[in-house]
């Protein structure tokens, strides 16, 4: 894992799935950017945070039989790239499915769970994960 | 915007033309016995001897290294060989792009000769991998991709090449089939290198068979962990000819850059970092794909062959799953792609890859590839990609006559 304050610097985003929208084109990014691609010097200090609505579908997925040391217990596990309603797209582990279940655009929604711990009294990690949602 | 209508300070022929008198490389695999500085000092030590170099003629060393910091614990690494390679009051540094620190190193080295700030440029790269257990090596190859937003969620490196690999499976029919088979091409090419690290033929059902590491890729889809280090000199051209070693000539670098994170790009199966230093360096070069006789690509998986033989131009977006199951990769065929082994079998000393890679299109130009010799080539193209795709840098080498 990385160190915590790298982690704890971004825990608002993470926790609440607050990304950031460009005041000058529109486009949203997820997570925030301080700077917008598109638009570059014109967006700086023109960004603006928002939150997602935590909707998405899936891009593509694979299923990990070899994971960091640290998610050993959950292997083997799906991690998908998830296209949110709103557009922007991220990585996530996607539960209560099996691997012969999932597809492409298939419909799932980000939860807050517990990505995992420094040691048995250590810090925990949270974050979103996805699990499948009825149409 | 930036680089149709960009103007050179320096126009491409105001630049020296560069040539490469030298070439040397460890074998790679697990080498327990031997230190990053000596394994370092070994390929420099070769390729100073193929140019005909005694060493105080060295004016400048770059070094590519991914990750001595985490892997042996121990920075500042340029000096370090420099000083153990007897040339310690020569200025050296190190070059950092994640698995193309090789490669970037490279460019690096030639700019310096280009510009006509140094003459005799030794450029090396070099990995010790296996100082650290084999699960620890690949948490910190991992690190080359977004830390805060891939893999803290529980995305490995190959997981997210995984990906690719079923974006490409979907959107274009790519089968297991086509992957297996770069694999079974690439170790069949190793087996005429006597440097590689898995020097043997192995058979299509096997590669399919093998253990799953992130589906669709199982353990034989995926380069090893290696040691290892390969180095080059370089010289402006208009004197390469008085030197002892044959020169090649470097007809065209590019590199190219693109978002961090695989989901932030809209077509996950491309990389456009790979697309835009190709079209850089076939543009200096002045010529296009279909000039180039063979070349080395990053096959850390081997879903990675099949989409950087696309985003290079040989193949069109789709097609190049299927132009590997018809051997139109193979050595002495239409293209033929990692005739060294590429980083599959060859092996992966992960920041000396573009420097490996350099090595084997010398050799190629120089028509000393031995066994795994493509019949009298005139353009080799490397390619060499950091992390998952964030950066890529191409360079394309010329027979000399």
């Amino acid at each position: 894992m990385m160190p915590i304050p790298r982690f704890w610097r971004e825990i608002k985003q993470r926790y609440k799935g607050i990304g950031s929208v460009c005041k000058n084109c529109e486009k949203m990014y997820f997570p925030p950017r301080k700077i917008c691609p598109e638009c570059r010097r014109e967006s700086f200090q023109n960004m603006e945070p928002v939150e997602l609505d935590g909707r998405g579908e899936v891009v593509t997925y694979t299923e990990i039989h070899e994971p960091h040391t640290e998610f050993d217990k959950h292997s083997p596990y799906i991690m998908a790239i998830v296209e949110m309603k709103e557009g922007v797209r991220l990585t996530g582990h996607l539960v209560n499915v099996d691997l012969e279940d999932v597809e492409s655009g298939m419909k799932v929604e980000a939860t807050m769970r517990k990505l995992g711990e420094e040691s048995r009294d250590g810090m925990i990690y949270y974050g979103y994960k996805f699990w499948p949602v009825d149409e | 915007m930036l680089s149709s209508e960009k103007r050179y300070l320096l126009e491409v022929s105001d630049l020296r033309d560069v040539a490469i008198i030298g070439v040397g490389e460890t074998r790679l695999g697990e080498l327990w016995d031997k230190s990053l500085r000596e394994l370092g000092i070994e390929a420099g030590l070769k390729a100073l001897k193929d140019a005909g170099l005694k060493g105080d003629e060295v004016e400048k060393l770059y070094v590519g290294n991914m990750s001595a910091g985490k892997l042996i614990d121990q920075e500042h690494i340029a000096p370090l060989i420099a000083d153990y390679a007897g040339i310690s009051e020569v200025p050296s540094t190190r070059v950092e792009s994640g698995s193309a620190s090789g490669g970037i190193a490279l460019a690096e080295g030639f700019k310096a000769v280009a510009s006509g700030m140094e003459d005799i440029v030794v450029v090396g790269g070099a990995e010790k991998m296996t100082d650290v257990g084999e699960q620890e090596a690949k948490d910190i190859l991992s690190s080359t991709a977004d830390q805060e937003w891939e893999t803290v969620f529980g995305a490995t490196f190959v997981s997210l090449y995984a990906m690719m690999a079923r974006y490409h499976m979907e959107k274009y029919g790519t089968t297991k089939d086509q992957l297996a088979q770069v694999a079974v091409k690439n170790h069949s090419n190793a087996a005429k290198n006597p440097n590689a690290q898995f020097p043997r033929e192995i058979k299509k059902e096997f590669v399919k068979n093998a253990p799953m590491v992130a589906d669709p890729l199982g353990m034989f889809d995926c380069a090893p962990i290696s040691d290892g280090a390969a180095s080059v000199v370089l010289c402006p051209a208009e004197r390469a000819e008085s030197f002892h070693g044959k020169p090649v000539k470097i007809a065209g670098i590019g590199q190219g850059g693109d978002y961090m994170s695989v989901h932030e790009r809209k077509h996950i199966c491309t990389m456009k970092a790979t697309e835009r230093a190709a079209k850089k360096a076939y543009s200096r070069a002045g010529i296009g794909p279909r000039d180039i006789d063979f070349a080395e690509v990053h096959d850390n998986y081997t879903i990675t062959e099949i989409m950087s033989i696309e985003d290079l131009g040989f193949f069109k977006k789709g097609e190049g799953g299927k132009a590997t199951e018809e051997g139109k990769t193979d050595i002495n065929s239409h293209i033929p792609i990692n005739t060294s082994g590429g980083l599959k079998a060859k092996g992966r000393p992960v920041g000396a890859v573009g420097l490996n890679q350099a090595v084997e299109a010398v050799l190629q130009l120089r028509e000393d590839a031995g066994e795994r010799q493509v019949n009298e080539p005139r353009y080799g193209l490397i390619h060499n990609i950091g992390g998952t795709g964030a950066s890529s840098i191409v360079h394309i080498l010329k027979r000399w006559s």
